[in-house]
């Protein structure tokens, strides 16, 4: 680092300021309106210092929800966010570490092929194919099931492409060494390529649970009935009010809710996740 | 402890490079082999074949009596040593040595004892709870050479262990090794590029080139009577000398029987300069190109006079008309002066033209 002179740096400094301030005042706002009186926020009223009404609110959010707009507790919705974000991040991990594996190191025909196959879906997202793969869920009777929800998301080529590049970059000693120590394709798999993934298993679930959490469009699409909502599904929908006042207070509190698991993941794994991305363990 | 025994064993690739072509080679029981050769020889390729981790195309891979070409690495009953260790990073130095005893289903009391025995051998005993990452390279190497002596397998094979250690590590291992073997007493197949580990280790040397066996035999033997231009060139170091001659100048100087162009090899340590010819030897005059001094004996890079040049017989060793004279390190030439060297009849080696043939005179 160059050391900048006094003046420049204050600059500097100024300008890191605002920005931090820029991204945390929204946030900001919705932890002090999760915490007032609905009426003085619908008053246009709402004071930039927390109100008295934190626990009311929160446990309103989590137990009761909305009385107008969903009628469905909070804390139903974070569970149904939460088993479809670790579904799909687990699910992911497990399948494409697996397609990796036989990618890596195993001869069979066509592997070129497949791994390309594999390669091509980084083309195809949900949102482009959504149509037939709600026909596929609808057909197999999985509208509003957790199963719905996760499966047509877990099919990962980006994790199976991170997977192979990283098996590839283990050196073909370390097998030939399991080879004769005894240890056959499965011992292998277990024994020591599962505990140098180790980090970017972590990496991987970091980025997945979060892209699972911020689902929006698919669960919109499949789940009718609201106690399969989740919470992203849940915040839009009461906001949008036909005949009764928007309860901003409880949807706030939604949002900071809304937050929370990811941040909490984020932070816990953190160290895991740098290493991930930046170190191999060889 | 068994012996090894390969007969005829070939490699053919499936894009029809043949990498080797047809080698038979006869271990004891107990003995160090060396597979010595340039980098591509197949040296490591033929070892790897005798692991398991290659598959043969033809010929026998025996093991203590059993052909072993459709066996798998595990039950082989070898222990391999790799280049680059191959430790597992992620377990400890007694899980490393353990894991394969383990895989075997051997009861823990038992691996704990083999382990701890190895250890102490190797004097890995105060570090059996770390990773490798926190061992340097030469206790990474005694690790490797732990797992491989923990299974107490009937063979050890070596794939250039030391060449990952700097200079002065890999002697003081050379003969760690040597001993360990000789201790243990088990047949041992080692790979290497390097002539000098290749000479200190072996009790039998094999010296390859392009996939096939160029001689076999004590280190010594093929030092003294390497039997062909490339193993001349290949073992000793600065390497021999090699020159064409002339059919003529063989019966006349050597007084043999051969009717044919030849080659004359001569090592740089057996000339001395003088101004006298030994009978039947040989003597050249050579100006001074260069001089090397190493302390306890100095290289002198000397050229043959114009009309004395003639093509050096294996390329890329030794340029036209260049001789190495190796000399004790007291005495140093100038640059520019012209000696005279000579080597005596019994240094003298003579190579049928192509090179693949030892003439005895």
């Amino acid at each position: 680092m160059v050391e900048e002179e006094g003046f420049r740096r204050y600059v500097a400094h100024a300008i890191l300021w605002i920005g931090i301030a820029i991204v945390a005042f929204p946030v900001y706002i919705a932890i002090v309106a999760s915490t007032q009186d609905n009426a003085l926020i619908a008053n246009g009223q709402m004071s930039l210092l927390p109100g008295g009404h934190f626990f009311e609110v929160y446990y309103k959010t989590i137990f009761v929800g909305t009385s107008g707009s969903t009628r469905e507790p909070v804390g139903n919705m974070m569970l149904n966010s939460l088993v479809m974000a670790l579904a799909i991040a687990i699910g992911k991990i497990a399948i494409s570490i697996i397609s990796a594996y036989a990618i890596v190191y195993f001869r069979f025909p066509f592997r070129m092929a497949i791994f390309w196959i594999i390669f091509i879906t980084l083309m195809l997202p949900v949102e482009v194919r959504i149509y037939p793969t709600y026909k596929i869920v609808a057909d197999l009777h999985m509208l509003d099931s957790y199963a719905g929800l996760a499966l047509p998301l877990i099919a990962s080529a980006t994790a199976t492409l991170l997977f192979r590049q990283f098996f590839m970059t283990v050196p073909d000693e370390l097998l030939e060494a399991s080879r004769i120590d005894g240890a056959g394709p499965l011992r292998f798999f277990w024994d020591t390529l599962l505990p140098l993934s180790r980090t970017n298993m972590a990496a991987l679930f970091v980025i997945l649970f979060i892209l699972g959490w911020n689902q929006y469009l698919w669960p919109l699409l499949i789940t009718t009935r609201d106690d399969m909502q989740t919470i992203q599904v849940g915040i839009r929908k009461m906001i949008t009010t036909t005949d009764a006042l928007t309860e901003w207070p409880i949807v706030m509190a939604t949002a900071v809710l809304a937050m929370l698991p990811p941040v909490f993941v984020v932070v816990a794994m953190q160290k895991l996740f740098v290493r991930g991305l930046v170190e191999t363990e060889k | 402890m068994a012996n090894v025994t390969l007969r005829n064993v070939r490699k053919t690739y499936t894009g029809g490079f043949e990498a080797i072509k047809g080698v038979n080679v006869d271990v004891a029981d107990g003995q160090f082999c060396v597979l010595v050769g340039p980098s591509g020889c197949g040296k490591s390729t033929l070892l790897r074949m005798v692991a398991g981790l290659e598959t043969v195309t033809g010929g026998e891979i025996d093991i203590g009596g059993r052909v072993v070409n459709q066996i798998e690495p595990a039950d082989r009953d070898i222990a391999m040593v790799f280049q680059n260790y191959a430790l597992y990073p992620h377990m400890s130095v007694f899980n490393n040595m353990a894991y394969g005893l383990r895989n075997r289903g051997m009861a823990e009391a038992e691996v704990k004892t083999r382990v701890e025995e190895a250890a102490r051998v190797l004097e890995l005993a105060p570090m059996l709870e770390r990773k490798p990452r926190q061992l340097s390279g030469g206790q990474r190497q005694r690790v490797a050479m732990g797992r491989a002596i923990v299974r107490q397998p009937k063979v050890f094979l070596f794939d250039e262990p030391l060449s990952n250690l700097d200079a002065k590590l890999r002697i003081a291992m050379r003969v760690e090794i040597r001993k360990l073997q000789r201790r243990l007493n088990t047949t041992s197949i080692y790979v290497t590029h390097d002539q000098l580990e290749a000479m200190t280790l072996a009790d039998v040397l094999v010296v390859m080139n392009g996939g096939q066996v160029e001689q076999i035999g004590n280190p010594l033997a093929i030092y003294e009577k390497p039997a062909t231009t490339f193993v001349a060139s290949f073992i000793g170091a600065p390497p021999m000398n090699l020159m064409s001659t002339r059919a003529d100048e063989i019966k006349s100087q050597l007084g043999g029987g051969a009717t044919e162009a030849g080659i004359l090899g001569i090592r740089p340590e057996d000339f001395v300069i003088t101004d006298q010819t030994p009978a039947g030897g040989v003597a050249l005059p050579l100006t001074v190109e260069a001089i090397e001094r190493v302390g306890a004996e100095t290289f002198v890079y000397g050229t043959r006079a114009q009309d004395e040049q003639r093509v050096a017989a294996t390329p890329g060793e030794l340029p036209p008309g260049e001789v190495i004279v190796r000399i004790p390190g007291t005495e140093a030439p100038a640059i520019g002066a012209r000696i005279r060297v000579a080597a005596v009849r019994a240094k003298l080696h003579l190579f049928s033209g192509d090179g693949r043939t030892r003439i005895e005179a």
